[in-house]
């Protein structure tokens, strides 16, 4: 207990589940900010570490492998009838997942601006873009898998570490990505129908818009570590 | 410049950090697709990737409208990363030198001693 609190004080304080309550409910703020933005912040930090754990244990097995690693460069090329060009649908991804966290931006400022159909529709716009991700990434799982045989205990192009930390660490974010689509089709479907009108607050399309953004950033630290190291 | 919370900003500021996404993106895959080696590609991706996370953290998450308590609080844990992040790179590299003694591939050691550094 900090030093500010008398004894008097302590002793009126209730115990047990009320005191828990009423203490973790005591009207204390360090940050002036709406509360459900500041525990999506929370979230994603947490998510930080997450993702941190997973890049850090992907970097520590590859450069730990007496292997050579399967060269990405090659692993994920696409060939469009003529030679294989490299990384294209990684690249493609990339541009997909920008472009959606664009839309989302915009989004969030009509939302300010209290323009119900055009915050729903680039929500909408930008949910159809993380479809199309998703779509893209299962493509990619299933050339990889079907094709070249790539399994998270072994593959025959080089380190078996290769599968365990490609399919760990896209699947992962693939499932935020997932998450990412159905939460922004179910928040913009409550804008259309007008929830947030009566309050008039549209800080829930910004907290929205946070994850989506963390879902873009993930991608940037992924493509740089995992596809193009 | 908001009002508690409340982040209202200009539309032509969100359209131009978007663009400089997208230019950045093109460069991060041109780095691979014109085969820079070495230093030279891992500075440039290291370069692109920090520019990209910054622009989405700062711009389109709002961070540098936040306040600086706020900023801290968020940006400062993951900095801690970094330390775990060179211990586990130092761990990484004993294991490889320990597993080329073990398996008597000693003289790849010494050529990996001399000529990279990771």
């Amino acid at each position: 207990m900090g030093s500010n609190v008398t004894e008097p004080q302590m002793a009126s304080l209730p115990e047990g589940l009320q005191g828990l309550t009423r203490d973790w409910s005591s009207d204390k703020q360090a940050f002036h900010i709406p509360w459900g933005k500041a525990m999506m912040w929370f979230f994603l930090l947490s998510d930080t570490f997450i993702f941190g754990c997973f890049l850090t244990s992907y970097m520590n097995v590859r450069m730990s492998t007496r292997v050579p690693w399967p060269n990405p460069s090659e692993v994920f090329a696409l060939s469009f009838g003529g030679d294989p060009i490299p990384l294209i649908l990684i690249a493609l991804m990339t541009f997909v997942l920008i472009t959606s966290s664009g839309t989302m931006a915009l989004a969030v400022n009509y939302g300010y601006r209290r323009d119900r159909a055009k915050t729903a529709a680039l929500m909408l716009i930008t949910a159809a873009f993380g479809a199309t991700f998703i779509g893209m990434q299962a493509f990619e799982w299933t050339k990889l898998i079907v094709d070249e045989g790539i399994r998270p205990w072994g593959n025959p192009m080089g380190a078996p570490q290769f599968g365990a930390s490609f399919f760990m660490i896209t699947g992962f974010h693939g499932v935020h990505v997932s998450i990412g689509v159905i939460y922004l089709t179910v928040v913009a479907l409550k804008v259309l129908k007008g929830d947030y009108e009566a309050s008039g607050n549209y800080e829930v399309v910004e907290i929205t818009g946070l994850y989506w953004h963390f879902v873009d950033l993930v991608w940037v630290f992924i493509f740089a570590f995992f596809y193009l190291w | 410049m908001t009002t508690e919370g409340h982040q209202e900003h200009p539309l032509s500021v969100y359209l131009w950090i978007w663009g400089l996404l997208f230019v950045l993106s093109i460069f991060s895959y041109l780095v691979d697709y014109v085969g820079f080696e070495g230093y030279l590609r891992w500075s440039l991706i290291i370069a692109f990737m920090l520019a990209k996370a910054g622009l989405i953290i700062a711009i389109f998450m709002h961070m540098i409208w936040e306040r600086l308590a706020f900023i801290c609080a968020i940006l400062g844990p993951p900095l801690l990363l970094s330390f775990f992040i060179g211990f586990m790179a130092i761990e990484g590299d004993t294991t490889l030198m320990t597993r080329l003694d073990f398996f008597g591939e000693t003289d790849f050691v010494a050529q990996h001693y001399t000529e990279t550094v990771h």
